[in-house]
């Protein structure tokens, strides 16, 4: 049994899968950063000032690119699981020698895959509104890979334990959506009161921006050192957690 | 050896319903083997446990001597399974499946297209590997089903209910595509509503009842216990029936009457029908011979 070819499998379906529908897939996380920067960036940033030394506009790309990583890496695993679930489809997994290790990393890849190539589509339409500019490229590119694997596995559990098609939705609308937007996408959370800028610390998505933002203008408004083992730890529980689920058939086995 | 041994197993779902109770068998490699039962009897349940789809309650299942439990990834490789319902993605081409399917056995790309195309020919798919399966017809789906579970070239083959709902000939065409696989050395686990199926191409079968195996034996055998068969015999005109009383003829409708008899009867009692001025324009079996007796299984 190759465990390589039944990964290659998974990630290729997966893969062939979001590319096949690219218009529901790829575009409108594009369509949608476009406006944030048309009317964040250029319409209302022009009115303030500097955050940090950067620009509005510029300062607002790096939140603007992960918030796109994450909801494409996130929707791009549960919606698929879930309709193979709902399919039944999955059955053809489950019944085939497939460790449920090789099961998570194949779906997760394909999260990851579909998040870069969005993350990279919504970073080159920013070139046309403000100059970028990199600090640091490895640090973006971990940030980046991480933030895509943590919503994937993410998206991945959701999927094992959604019965239903408001189970996928939910956690997108009343969990992501509110951390993302609260995460310092927009602003800096030194502009909090001090009370909400400790509040924002519990928030796991405000590091993967900061972080990222680092990247690129090598400044954040938290530790970066503490960012990357909040990664690395989300990284593993929810591993772990998605292992434990496939591999007791949580969700999946009668 | 023993191709599928299934002990004491049993399987209560969560809802309280117990689908099997403490069941015990065992298929000897190269056996075709029917697994029969009413609507709900447990055949669903038992195989989905065998394939790894449900969790047992209790009890232990070995494919080729390889424990479900422990050596669950030999155990799968051994077996291909046609589900009774269809479960593939809607969307995906006829000859993906088998590739993607042929994937997860970790069959490369190539190998796996090239072996498709022998069985999709084989099962008179091949003009469709290019459609998606939901434009397929309810047979051709079934068929694809049978095609999926033989990518990976399965030493276990368990179909449920796999020619539900195909016409006679195509029926047909499968028996013997069962039959040349099963002469190759495949085991065969059969799950059917159609019993001259059974006779057709089972040697062994097992009967399951509300979740217990009540019956297990050789075809054969239940055959030789249908001693007497019941037979409607329509006549010219109906006369004095006193020198066939011992046949217990009963009389259904004007000119037919039923007879029980033994093979050994038939033609004494032709004979006595003839003598007594009576000429027979139909004589026919009543009903399947196997039916009835797996009637009467179930019923006791
Ligand atoms: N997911 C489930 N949850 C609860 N009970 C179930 C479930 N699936 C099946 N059952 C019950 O288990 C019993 C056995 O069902 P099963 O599907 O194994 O029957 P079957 O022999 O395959 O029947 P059929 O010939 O109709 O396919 C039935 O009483 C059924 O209602
Ligand atoms: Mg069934």
């Amino acid at each position: 049994m190759s465990t390589f070819i039944a990964y290659q499998t998974i990630v290729r379906r997966e893969v062939n899968r979001f590319m096949r529908i690219w218009l529901q897939t790829l575009l409108p996380p594009v369509i949608t950063q476009t406006l944030y920067f048309v009317i964040f960036g250029k319409f209302i940033g022009s009115q303030l000032g500097q955050i940090g030394g950067i620009s509005y506009m510029s300062f607002i790309v790096p939140g603007l690119v992960m918030m796109a990583v994450i909801n494409s890496s996130y929707s791009n695993v549960v919606s698929s699981f879930f309709s193979s679930k709902f399919q039944r489809n999955v059955e053809e997994i489950l019944v085939s020698p497939t460790p449920s290790w090789v099961i998570m990393a194949g779906y997760v890849t394909g999260g990851v895959v579909r998040g870069v190539i969005v993350g990279a589509l919504v970073f080159s339409v920013s070139v046309f509104f403000t100059h970028p500019h990199i600090f640091n490229i490895f640090l973006i590119g971990i940030f980046i890979l991480f933030t895509a694997t943590v919503f994937s596995l993410g998206g991945l559990a959701n999927g094992i334990l959604a019965r239903n098609f408001d189970d996928v939705s939910i956690v997108p609308t009343f969990v992501l959506t509110p951390l993302t937007y609260l995460g310092g996408v927009f602003y800096s959370i030194m502009s909090l009161p001090v009370f909400w800028q400790k509040v924002s610390l519990f928030n796991p998505i405000l590091y993967m921006v900061n972080g990222f933002r680092y990247g690129f203008y090598g400044v954040s408004d938290v530790s970066v050192i503490a960012s990357v083992f909040i990664l690395i730890s989300f990284t593993a529980i929810l591993a772990l957690m998605n292992f434990y689920l496939l591999k007791n058939g949580i969700g999946l086995k009668n | 050896m023993h191709a599928l041994s299934v002990q004491h197993l049993s399987k209560i779902y969560v809802n309280g319903t117990q689908a099997l109770k403490d069941v015990s068998f065992a298929i000897e490699a190269g056996d075709f083997c029917a697994l029969l039962g009413a609507n709900g009897a447990g055949k669903t349940t038992l195989i989905g446990i065998v394939t790894d789809l449900l969790k047992k309650t209790s009890g232990e299942v070995k494919v080729f001597d390889h424990n479900i439990d422990f050596k669950f990834s030999k155990a799968k490789q051994l077996i291909g399974v046609v589900p009774q319902e269809f479960n593939f993605n809607i969307f995906e081409k006829v000859q993906d499946i088998l590739v993607t399917q042929a994937g997860y056995f970790g069959i490369d790309h190539r190998k796996a297209r090239m072996d498709s195309e022998v069985i999709l020919k084989r099962l008179g798919l091949w003009s469709k590997k290019d459609s998606a399966s939901r434009t397929l017809s309810g047979g051709m789906k079934r068929r694809l089903m049978i095609a999926r579970a033989l990518i990976h070239h399965p030493k276990l083959l368990i179909l449920d209910e796999p020619t539900a709902g195909v016409d006679v000939e195509l029926r047909h065409g499968m028996w013997d595509y069962l039959k040349e696989l099963n002469q190759q050395g495949m085991t065969i686990l059969l799950t059917t509503h159609y019993l001259e199926e059974v006779e057709q191409l089972c040697r062994n079968v097992a009967i399951l009842k509300n979740g217990e195996l009540v019956t297990y034996d050789r075809v054969y055998h239940l055959m030789q216990r249908l001693e007497k068969e019941i037979y409607l015999v329509t006549v010219d005109r109906i006369q004095d029936v006193g020198s066939i009383q011992k046949f217990g003829p009963m009389i259904k409708e004007e000119n037919t009457f039923e007879v029980e008899l033994s093979k050994s009867d038939v033609h004494d009692f032709i004979l006595k029908v003839t003598e007594i001025g009576m000429t027979i324009t139909d004589f026919r079996s009543q009903g399947h011979r196997l039916e009835k007796l797996y009637l009467k299984i179930l019923k006791t």
